[in-house]
């Protein structure tokens, strides 16, 4: 309120006090009034506005689909095929390939991004340990582009230095042993890195212990961003990359059933992501490397290429919110929903 | 001979082709650069396109934040998403959020935007490509309604009409005092009128420079100063002529003209204060509104200064001072309700060259067909010149 008083000291010398007192602040006490906010007040307005095509991506089937469960079976023959062998592990053969493709990362934005089999995050990889993994990597890129698996392998399967680089039209065998158990994920290291990532380039490579975990209701979530601008910071925010998607299409699940999720963090840009869950605490066991938890809590930080595995049990019905709690990375399209049903038997 | 009309007409059919011809021509060349698309083979396929948004209003109120935009660029533009402070925000455009050439969109953001505070709006094209645009202090915006239209009159009132009205009043010192004193007085409308179009120019070229580049406001600049210069010259052709008629004194037709420059100037500065109301900066509105009746007042003078020792009626007065004051309340209205950066362009640009002619006018009445330089060097002329500077300069700091 200080530039009143000051506007009212001008209006005095100029010897116009009292006829622009009339005029220019006759209108001064309707606005001081309203001096906190103005505008609408419905929770529903902040978000991103409409709808994606989920024709190319669909982020709600991501959630569940591991070694391209999500194709029908002819389809997914093409990409995934599994051998078992006589000690009882597999043999995981996978096929992917590198592409330039545009994806809609917000309703009616599209970011040129470059993909893994054509989608950001990359198709979601599952082994379990000590089985032998092959993935036949077709460059159909306009750049060169490697595959750098997180987990135990040989330097030459590592996708990291210049003469790994797979040029385009190129191809190369990436060929290991699935170990240590746990979460893990894959990314291209090509150089500028920043930008192999930041364009797409990535996906979650999940290790089950000898065995297996329980049963439980399964969740791949990415933390990624994309900035649109190419000014080196994110403009758009997600878990699987369609901002604000879970807040219209809320992820369900059942009430007491185990709710198992496997979280990746590879935003680029920014130092941190977290992931914080409403109403609720859930299990953690960080790289997923150990099967009992180290760590109870509600909300978890994480930096590029960590990753965790996070366990609870939805308590009551009705919707929960998660979302990052950096405010800012929520508010530009990190931020979801749980519904939670009760089963009726 | 007798063939003669039919050789003429025959000619003139012909000068018809020779006149269409080259515009047929030229048509088709359009219809083939469009047809064939020779810039995407340049390009190429898969080329993005050239994206450019220019805000140009914003409005604040009960409904949020409202925006109007306009697409600079060649290629049509998507609003695909909005954002305030970096959260993506519910938004409607109308007519359509896909802007073709120089389209228009009000966005509707409901917002709640915070009283005094600073907010960041964003819009994100379909490529990902984003436009900002900083609302510096967040003021309820007025609306357009009878009390806005009372509120700019005053402001016109105050601004130009009285400021200019007060100025008058040294007529009668005028009248009375002798020729150096009268040099001085001149000159040092000089001063303030040559103040007063480097002002306008650097107004004028800067809002040149932030216009939308589809408008060119350089071009539009030069060439609304240079009309606006040419157009009085020749109304004051026109004054002459008809003063003669009626055995008025060329003095009188002299402050006519610093009457009609000064009301063009003053046109365009009601346009640049109402304006600020329309940006969503009525905090600075009011303070300009304050320097520039101080500014103004200096503009009485320069009308009065030419008129000298001329008998004049006191309804001449009267009319001098309309014809100076009363288009800032016009400039008032068309800034608060129409504006657009090109519109400011062309008016600063206007009322820069109308100050040029009269400053031209009256260093030719001054100099009185002796050589110009030599009557400049006078310590009067001298004085005066610098004097009138000096005023402008000071009362111009009030603006800021």
């Amino acid at each position: 309120m200080r530039d009143h008083l000051t506007r009212r000291r001008w209006l005095r010398l100029a010897g116009l006090g009292p006829l622009a007192g009339a005029a220019l602040l006759g209108r001064r006490p309707a606005a001081r009034q309203l001096p906190v906010s103005h505008g609408a007040h419905d929770g529903h307005v902040m978000g991103a506005v409409g709808e994606v095509s989920t024709d190319a991506f669909n982020p709600m089937a991501f959630l569940r689909a591991v070694n391209f469960s999500d194709l029908p079976p002819g389809d997914r023959a093409q990409f995934y095929g599994e051998t078992l062998r006589p000690d009882g592990t597999r043999l995981r053969e996978y096929r992917l390939f590198a592409v330039d493709r545009e994806i809609e990362i917000a309703p009616g934005v599209f970011f040129p991004a470059w993909t893994y089999n054509g989608q950001v995050p990359g198709p979601t990889l599952r082994a379990a340990e000590g089985d032998r993994v092959r993935v036949t990597f077709v460059n159909q890129g306009t750049h060169p582009h490697t595959i750098h698996f997180h987990g135990w392998h040989p330097p030459a399967m590592d996708g990291s230095l210049p003469e790994h680089q797979v040029q385009p039209g190129g191809e190369f065998v990436y060929e290991f042993d699935a170990e240590p158990f746990g979460l893990h994920l894959y990314h291209c290291h090509a150089v500028p890195l920043k930008r192999h990532i930041h364009k797409g380039l990535y996906g979650t490579f999940i290790v089950d212990p000898k065995g297996g975990r329980p049963p439980a209701d399964e969740l791949v979530m990415v933390m990624n961003g994309f900035d649109t601008n190419f000014d080196a910071e994110n403009e758009v925010y997600a878990v699987n990359t369609v901002a604000h998607y879970h807040m219209r299409h809320p992820v369900r699940v059942q009430v007491g059933r185990l709710v198992r999720i496997y979280l990746v963090n590879l935003t680029e840009f920014d130092l941190v992501n977290s992931f914080h869950l409403h109403g609720m605490f859930f299990d953690v066991s960080r790289t997923g490397t150990s099967l009992t938890s180290a760590e109870t809590t509600d909300t978890i930080m994480m930096c590029q290429g960590e990753r965790a595995i996070l366990e609870t049990r939805f308590r009551y019905p009705g919707d929960f919110m998660f979302h990052a709690h950096q405010s800012e990375f929520a508010e530009l399209g990190w931020m979801g929903l749980f519904r939670a049903e009760e089963v009726t038997t | 001979m007798t063939d003669a009309p039919s050789a003429v007409s025959r000619g003139g059919a012909s000068l018809v082709w020779m006149a269409l011809l080259p515009v047929v021509l030229l048509v088709a060349l359009v219809a083939l650069v469009i047809w064939s698309g020779p810039a995407d083979a340049v390009r190429g396929a898969g080329y993005p396109p050239i994206e450019r948004l220019a805000f140009q209003r914003v409005m604040l109120g009960p409904e949020g934040i409202v925006l109007t935009v306009l697409n600079d660029g060649p290629d049509p533009v998507t609003v695909a998403q909005v954002s305030v402070d970096e959260a993506y925000w519910s938004f409607e455009a109308r007519p359509s959020r896909v802007l073709s050439h120089l389209g228009r969109a009000t966005i509707t953001v409901p917002y709640p935007w915070v009283h005094g505070e600073t907010h960041q709006v964003r819009l994100m094209t379909s490529t990902g490509l984003t436009f900002d645009h900083e609302i510096g202090v967040a003021v309820a915006t007025p609306r357009p309604s009878a009390r806005f239209l009372a509120t700019f009159t005053l402001i016109g009132l105050y601004v130009g009409v009285l400021p200019v009205a007060i100025g008058l009043l040294w007529f009668p010192l005028v009248s009375r005092i002798g020729r150096t004193s009268l040099d001085f007085l001149l000159a040092l409308t000089v001063g303030l009128l040559a103040f007063l179009f480097v002002d306008a120019s650097h107004e004028g070229l800067n809002a040149a420079a932030t216009a939308p580049a589809s408008y060119q406001g350089m071009a539009l600049f030069v060439f609304g100063a240079l009309g606006a210069y040419l157009g009085l010259e020749a109304v004051g052709g026109w004054l002459r002529a008809r003063g003669a008629a009626a055995g008025r004194s060329e003095a009188f037709v002299l402050a006519q003209l610093v009457a009609a420059g000064i009301g063009l100037h003053n046109f365009a500065e009601g346009l640049a204060i109402s304006a600020a109301f329309s940006l969503g900066e009525a905090a600075l509105g009011t303070l300009l509104i304050v320097g520039f009746a101080l500014h103004n007042t200096t503009e009485g003078l320069a009308i009065v200064a030419p008129l000298g020792k001329a008998p004049v009626r006191l309804r001449d007065l009267a009319t001098l001072g309309l014809v100076g004051g009363v288009p800032t309340i016009a400039g008032a209205w068309v800034g608060g309700f129409v504006y657009s950066p090109a519109l400011a362009v062309l008016f600063l640009a206007v009322g820069a060259g109308a100050i040029a002619q009269v400053v031209v006018q009256i260093t030719r009445q001054m100099a009185g067909g002796r050589p110009l330089a030599a009557h400049v060097a006078t310590p009067a002329v001298l004085g005066g010149l610098f004097a009138g500077f000096l005023v402008m300069y000071a009362t111009g700091m009030l603006i800021g």
